[in-house]
C-alpha cells in the first residue's frame, strides 16, 4: 500500500524534484530512443559504449581547467572526448590490420583507465567541489538540476529537427551507405552529422543514469523495435516508446522503493521490452519465424500428398477413393503426417472423403496438377539447360516444385517452348477445369 | 617489498589476459571479453553474500560462471533471435551489470562491496593482506590467487595451443579435422571470465579489459606469427604494469588508470611505427605513377 501511494505521487509530480527527474528521464530516453535506432541500423551499436566510457576524461581536463563543475563547461570537454573517441576508432580501424571489435574494446579501455587516472588525481589533488564527478560513471538521475534538463530539451530540439530535415539522406545512408555515396548524397557530413548527436546524447546521458546503463538506452529500444517493422520511421517511433517507457517505469520503480538506484531499473524494463519483442515481434520475432516455418512444413505435405493422389490415379483417370495407407506407401511418408495433411486439406476444401477413401475435390486435382507440372517442367529445364541426365532431375525438382512462383513457370515454359512432354516423356498436364 | 607486489599481482593479471587476448583478437571477439568482464558483477556480488567476505578460488570460479552466462546469452540473441552481434552483446552485459548493481543495493548491508571497485579495483591493498600458503611462506593474498590463475591460464593455452591456433584462423578447418571448435572456445571464454573475476579486486574490471585488447592489438601490428605475438603481448602486457606503477606513484593517481593509459600509449607508438614504415614502402615512385 505504501509503495503505491508512492507510485501514485510519482505520478502525480507533485514535488518539484520528481518534476524534474521525470522531465530529464523522459528527454533523455526520447533523445537516445530516436538517436540509437541509427547507430543500431548502422550496426555501430557498441560506439554508443565506446563513447559512453571515453567521455571520463574530458569531463575531468574540462574540471582542471574550470575548477568547478559548471554543467555546461564539463559537456563541452565530455562531447570533446567522445568526439575523439569516435576519431580514433575510424582512424585506427582504417588505418590498421586490427578488426572493429579489437579497437574498440581497446579505445574504449584506454580512454576510460585515463580518465580515472585524471580522476584520482583530482581526488587526491584537494581540489574542492570534485565531490560528484564520479557520478558521470554510474549516473544518478535523482540529482539532475534544472539546467541540465533546459540543456537536454535544447540538445532534444536540434536533434530531433536535424534527424527531420535529413531523413532521407539518414535513411540511405544506414540502410546502403555505398549507393547513397555514390548518387551524391553527401556522406561524409552525414556520418558525422550522426555521430555527433551520438556523442552529445551520451554525453547528456551518462551524467544520469551512468556509462553502462547509457549503452543500454542506446541498443536495446531500437533492437526491439526492429523485430515488429522495417519501416525506419515506425522503428524511430517504437524505439523512442520503448526507450521512454522502459525509463519511466525504471524511474517509478527507483522512486517507490527507497535506495535502489534508478539506472538498473531502466535497464531491467529495457531489457524485458527487448526479450518480449524478440519473440512476439510481428515481423523478425521468434514466434513469427516459426509459425511461417511451420506453415511451409505444411504447405509442402500437402501439396506432397495432392501430387501423390495424380500419381496413384494415374493423372485422375479413375475416380476411385485412397487409403491413408496407400498414400503413406505412394509418398514415403508416415500415416500420421499424412493423415494431418489430408484433414488439411480437407479443411481447405481440396480433398473429400467417401466410403472408398480419400480423393480431391476439383480444387485439389487443379492443385495437384500445377505441382505436377511445375515438377515436370524443371526437369526438363535442368536436363536441357544443364545438360543433367534424366534420371539425375528428380531429386531436385522435388524440392523447387514448391517454391515456383507462376511467374517463374510463364519463363520456364517459354525458355522451353511450351513443351509437352518431360525427360521421362511423361506428359506435362496442361491445366484445365477438372470435373 | 610492497612496491614489488603491487607490480608483480598486476605482472600476473597482464600475462593471463595478454595470452588470452591474443586469440579473442584474432577470433574478433574482444568485445565478448568486454561483455564478459561487466557481466561477471552479479556472480561476484552473489558469492560475496554467500560467504561473506571469505573470497576463495572455489568461490570465485562461480562467479566466473556469470561471465560465461554472458557469452550464452550473447550466442543465443545472436543465432536463435538473429539479432545482429553489436547489440546482442550490448543487451546481454548491460542486463547482467545492471542485475548486478541491483544486487549490490539490495543485499545491501550484507555485502561489502561496492561498484567502483568491481570497475578500478584497489591494487595498492593487495600487500595488506597476507596468507601463509606452506608454513614460513606468507604471500598476499591476491598475489596467491592470480598466480594460481596465472598458471592455469598458461597451462591452458599450452595443452590447447594446437586447438586454439587452428580455431582462430580457420575454424572451418579445424571442425571438419574433428577438433571440437566450439569448446575451446566456450573453455577460452571461461579463461577469461575466470580472469577477471579473480582479478576485479586487485585491478578491476577495466584494466583486465585493457589488457584482453591493448598487449595484443600492440603485438598484431608488430608480429608476423601467433608465438612471436603471444611472446610480445606478454612483453607488452608487463612493461606496461612496471611503467605503469611508477607513473602512478609520480602522480599520486590510480594504479589502474595509469597502466591503461601506458598501454594507451604503448599502442599508439607501434601504430605510428607500422604507419610510417608502411607509407615510406609505399614512397616509391612507382606507386604514385599509378593514376
Amino acid at each position: 500500500m505504501n509503495r503505491f501511494t508512492h507510485l501514485i505521487e510519482f505520478f502525480r509530480l507533485e514535488e518539484p524534484n520528481v518534476q524534474i527527474v521525470f522531465a530529464g528521464v523522459f528527454l533523455l530516453a526520447a533523445l537516445s530512443g530516436l538517436v540509437g535506432s541509427f547507430t543500431f541500423l548502422r550496426k555501430q551499436s557498441l560506439i554508443g559504449d565506446v563513447i559512453a566510457h571515453s567521455i571520463l576524461p574530458g569531463i575531468c581536463i574540462s574540471f582542471l581547467f574550470a575548477h568547478e563543475k559548471d554543467p555546461l563547461f564539463l559537456l563541452i570537454g565530455a562531447v570533446a572526448s567522445g568526439w575523439l573517441s569516435t576519431y580514433f576508432v575510424d582512424r585506427i580501424s582504417s588505418g590498421s590490420k586490427l578488426k572493429e571489435d579489437t579497437v574498440i574494446a581497446l579505445v574504449l579501455s584506454v580512454f576510460f583507465g585515463f580518465g580515472i587516472l585524471l580522476l584520482t588525481m583530482i581526488q587526491q589533488g584537494g581540489y574542492g567541489s570534485q565531490s560528484g564527478l564520479d557520478q558521470f560513471i554510474f549516473g544518478r538521475a535523482a540529482s539532475m538540476t534544472r539546467t541540465d534538463v533546459l540543456i537536454l530539451v535544447l540538445a532534444f530540439l536540434l536533434i530531433s529537427s536535424t534527424v527531420i530535415v535529413l531523413f532521407r539522406g539518414l535513411t540511405m545512408l544506414v540502410f546502403d551507405p555505398d549507393y547513397a555515396g555514390s548518387s551524391g548524397f553527401p556522406i561524409r557530413i552525414l556520418r558525422s552529422v550522426l555521430s555527433s548527436a551520438t556523442v552529445l546524447t551520451v554525453a547528456l546521458g551518462v551524467q544520469a543514469v551512468g556509462v553502462v546503463l547509457m549503452s543500454a538506452l542506446l541498443i536495446a529500444p531500437p533492437a526491439a523495435a526492429r523485430f515488429w517493422t522495417n519501416d525506419l520511421r515506425k522503428i524511430v517511433l517504437l524505439s523512442m516508446a520503448f526507450s521512454v517507457i522502459s525509463a519511466l517505469m525504471g524511474s517509478a520503480s527507483s522512486y517507490t522503493s527507497t535506495g535502489l538506484p534508478t539506472g538498473p531499473w531502466i535497464v531491467m524494463f529495457l531489457t524485458f521490452f527487448a526479450l518480449g519483442s524478440a519473440f512476439l515481434g510481428r515481423k523478425h520475432g521468434v514466434m513469427r519465424r516459426l509459425i511461417r516455418r511451420r506453415q511451409n512444413a505444411w504447405k509442402i505435405l500437402s501439396e506432397n500428398i495432392l501430387k501423390s493422389f495424380y500419381y496413384l490415379s494415374d493423372g485422375f483417370t479413375t475416380q476411385a477413393g485412397y487409403s491413408v495407407a496407400m498414400v503413406s506407401k505412394n509418398t514415403g511418408i508416415n500415416q500420421l503426417k499424412v493423415r494431418f495433411g489430408l484433414l488439411l486439406l480437407k479443411r481447405s476444401g481440396s480433398m473429400n472423403r467417401s466410403q472408398g477413401g480419400w480423393f480431391p475435390s476439383s480444387d485439389g486435382k487443379i492443385e495437384a496438377l500445377r505441382i505436377v507440372r511445375k515438377h515436370r517442367l524443371w526437369e526438363l529445364y535442368l536436363s536441357r539447360f544443364m545438360h543433367l541426365k534424366p534420371d539425375h532431375v528428380h531429386e531436385d525438382a522435388e524440392g523447387i516444385e514448391h517454391i515456383i512462383t507462376p511467374e517463374i513457370e510463364s519463363e520456364l515454359l517459354a525458355e522451353l517452348g511450351f513443351p509437352s512432354t518431360d525427360p521421362h516423356d511423361n506428359e506435362i498436364p496442361e491445366i484445365t477445369e477438372m470435373p | 617489498m610492497n612496491e614489488l607486489w603491487i607490480i608483480g599481482t598486476a605482472a600476473l593479471v597482464a600475462t593471463s589476459s595478454s595470452l588470452l587476448g591474443c586469440f579473442l583478437v584474432l577470433r574478433r571477439m574482444v568485445m565478448f571479453g568486454d561483455a564478459i568482464s561487466h557481466a561477471v558483477l552479479p556472480g561476484i556480488v552473489i558469492a560475496y553474500f554467500l560467504t561473506h567476505n571469505k573470497t576463495g578460488f572455489p568461490v570465485l570460479a562461480g562467479a566466473a560462471l556469470t561471465g560465461l552466462l554472458a557469452t550464452l546469452f550473447i550466442q543465443f540473441f545472436n543465432r536463435k533471435v538473429r539479432l545482429q552481434i553489436d547489440a546482442s552483446i550490448g543487451i546481454s552485459y548491460t542486463f547482467l551489470f545492471a542485475l548486478g548493481v541491483i544486487l549490490i543495493s539490495l543485499l545491501g548491508p550484507n555485502v561489502d562491496l561496492d561498484q567502483e571497485c568491481v570497475l578500478y579495483g584497489e591494487i595498492a591493498y593487495v600487500p595488506l593482506e597476507l596468507i601463509e600458503i606452506i608454513p614460513g611462506l606468507s604471500l598476499p593474498r591476491q598475489f596467491w590467487i592470480l598466480l594460481l590463475n596465472m598458471l592455469m591460464v598458461t597451462a591452458f593455452v599450452r595443452i590447447s595451443y594446437r586447438y586454439l591456433k587452428l580455431g582462430s584462423f580457420d575454424p572451418a578447418f579445424a571442425a571438419g579435422v574433428g577438433i571440437p571448435v566450439a569448446l575451446w572456445q566456450f573453455a577460452l571464454l571461461g579463461g577469461v571470465s575466470l580472469t577477471t573475476v579473480v582479478s576485479f579486486e586487485s585491478v578491476g574490471a577495466i584494466l583486465v579489459i585493457a589488457f584482453l585488447a591493448g598487449p595484443p592489438a600492440t603485438a598484431y601490428l608488430l608480429s608476423r606469427a601467433l608465438k612471436q605475438m603471444l611472446y610480445l603481448s606478454v612483453a607488452f602486457g608487463i612493461t606496461a604494469t612496471i611503467l605503469g606503477y611508477y607513473l602512478a606513484t609520480l602522480l599520486n593517481a590510480s594504479i589502474a588508470g595509469s597502466i591503461a593509459t601506458v598501454i594507451g600509449v604503448q599502442f599508439l607508438f607501434a601504430f605510428l611505427y607500422v604507419r610510417l614504415k608502411r607509407n615510406s614502402l609505399l614512397n616509391t615512385p612507382e606507386v604514385h605513377e599509378i593514376k
